[in-house]
């Protein structure tokens, strides 16, 4: 096995030794529920599809996500494994995108065991499977988005709570770029190409798109170098501060 | 072989390895002293890999630490200060995590976890979660993790911190069982563990190397090497009978037993003959009489808190 799937292994049954993996996927899977089924109101639509379903995503990985990725490599500092991981004959970038595959294949195993929402959509109506299976692709991005800043947020600090914060600030922040309150605020004289660039660092703009099931090339490279972009960073900053 | 050459590592303003350069040769087991907070420890994480030097080179088997980092990283088995593991998982498992990062896999895997495991004597706790291991066990189970690859260069920061003296003599076998063919580099503020187990010693102060020698050579510097020590069982004159006589330097009593005296040689002299030659005719009350070979702990706290260069430090024991 390579180096990064030894550390990606490590990682995964580490989630599942200690309670976290099942505590996250059950909290999961119960707020989706409640969303879902009471605030989304999924019957009083009477529509076959799964729009509320997703809709309450982004809100809810603003919370769940930076749980998991809080301990990412604060813990690592912490404990002072990050020494020893960093010693051992493997690159940082192998260790870095390794702890996030982790992470991000944990969100994906939640995500995935939403799976009698979709029975029951299917149940009731005929809803197009197309547009779900690529709303579950968009959000699994979207989380990915996530968890690489909290990745990012993780290796500045220490402090898991103080990385959880961080996370949740910045997160939200890219939640709100691309929503129309925050789009109007803009006054007339900017330039709307500025707001539009704006917008497009947004992660609604582009979760929205592909959750009515439009596969834009655009939105996959989007969160593709934004992932990229924010481990990039992750792994700068553990260069930087291995040191304290 | 590891050759550390014109190592410099600054944080900030503040310089905690200060042009520090010496080689290590295989089959030597080398001390690294000093007091806390003089670079022990961030020399060690330079010469890992785990910091990058702000100037100067580590080489380890003329594979460059910093741009050839997982070749020499290959060569070195580690046990970070305070040996840290993951704790959530067992020590059979973090064991088989090392041994698969260390290029290991299959029935080779499964052979050498259990190699180390009966080397560093962690049976009776295989199945154990390391977080709610003894602090004596976890230390094991870090220096499981370090030679889980058989490697060339053992890099120890203060291996036997914490242990019971069980333990420590256990760990202290266990190193010199390893060190044949070997260079180990251990950190410690121990000094007995110096005599018990280094070929070497190097002193550090302030980033720098204050002293380097053979354990015995540093002793020799103690000023209470060839030191007579007496212990008289009635009270005599020792200053009257020694006043005058060649070699010895002065008389120390010990202040919490007024019978024990140390008489100091000069220039570290054997005076051990003339002494008892005058013990004998004088009619000393003797009830102990012994040579002492120098106290490193007397030698490590002059060096230290003079705190000089190694040139100096030379130039006094000349």
């Amino acid at each position: 096995m390579s180096n990064l799937g030894i550390i990606f292994k490590r990682e995964l049954l580490g989630y599942f030794a200690t309670p976290l993996a099942y505590i996250f996927i059950v909290i999961f899977l119960i707020t989706n529920g409640i969303f879902t089924f009471d605030l989304g109101g999924f019957y009083v639509r009477g529509q076959a599809d799964l729009l509320p379903f997703f809709g309450f995503h982004p809100w809810l990985y603003l919370f769940m996500v930076p749980a998991i990725a809080m301990t990412l490599w604060a813990d690592e500092r912490k404990t002072g494994t990050i020494e020893l991981l960093l010693t051992l004959p493997i690159r940082l970038s192998e260790a870095v995108l390794g702890k996030f595959l982790a992470a991000w294949v944990l969100t994906g195993i939640a995500l995935l065991l939403t799976f009698p929402i979709w029975i029951t959509v299917n149940y009731l109506g005929d809803p197009d499977n197309g547009v779900i299976l690529a709303a579950y692709l968009g959000s699994w991005l979207m989380a990915g988005g996530f968890l690489a800043i909290g990745s990012c947020m993780s290796a500045c600090t220490r402090n898991s709570v103080i990385a959880f914060i961080l996370t949740v600030a910045i997160c939200f922040s890219f939640v709100i770029i691309g929503s129309p309150i925050l789009l109007n605020a803009f006054p007339d004289w900017v330039p709307q190409g500025l707001v539009d660039a704006f917008s497009a660092l947004g992660f609604l703009t582009h979760f929205d798109s592909i959750s009515k099931g439009v596969l834009d090339i655009r939105d996959l490279l989007f969160f593709t170098v934004f992932i990229g972009a924010w481990l990039l960073a992750s792994a700068i900053v553990i260069e930087m501060k291995k040191a304290n | 072989m590891i050759a550390v050459k014109n190592l410099t590592k600054k944080f900030d303003q503040f310089t905690a390895v200060d042009d520090l350069s010496f080689t290590v040769q295989e089959g030597e087991v080398l001390g690294f002293l000093g007091p806390n907070g003089a670079g022990k420890s961030t020399t060690m994480k330079v010469i890992t890999g785990f910091l990058a030097p702000s100037a100067g080179t580590v080489t380890i088997d003329n594979h460059d630490i910093s741009h050839d980092a997982i070749a020499a990283k290959a060569l070195i088995g580690y046990l970070p200060e305070g040996a840290p593991s993951y704790g959530d998982m067992t020590t059979q498992e973090f064991l088989r995590f090392i041994a698969s990062v260390r290029g290991f896999s299959g029935d080779a895997l499964n052979q050498r976890v259990d190699k180390v495991i009966e080397e560093v004597d962690l049976e009776s706790v295989r199945h154990q979660t390391i977080d709610t291991l003894s602090k004596g066990f976890k230390r094991r189970v870090g220096l499981a993790q370090a030679i889980m690859h058989d490697p060339k260069v053992l890099i120890l920061d203060e291996p036997t911190d914490g242990l019971d003296p069980n333990q420590k003599h256990h760990v202290r076998e266990l190193i010199k069982n390893l060190a044949r063919d070997k260079i180990v580099i251990i950190s410690t503020h121990i000094l007995e563990e110096v005599t018990a187990v280094c070929t070497r010693a190097i002193i550090i102060s302030q980033g720098r190397i204050v002293a380097d020698g053979k354990p015995a050579e540093l002793e020799a510097r103690s000023r209470y090497h060839h030191a007579v020590s007496v212990r008289l069982s009635e009270a005599h004159d020792l200053q009257a009978d020694l006043a005058g006589q060649k070699g010895v330097a002065s008389i120390e009593q010990d202040p919490a037993d007024p019978l024990s005296f140390t008489i100091l040689a000069e220039g570290g002299e054997a005076i051990y003959a003339e002494v008892s030659e005058i013990a004998k005719n004088r009619n000393w009350p003797l009830e102990e009489f012994h040579v002492q070979r120098g106290q490193l702990e007397d030698v490590f706290r002059s060096i230290t808190q003079k705190a000089q260069p190694l040139e100096a430090v030379q130039e006094d024991a000349a």
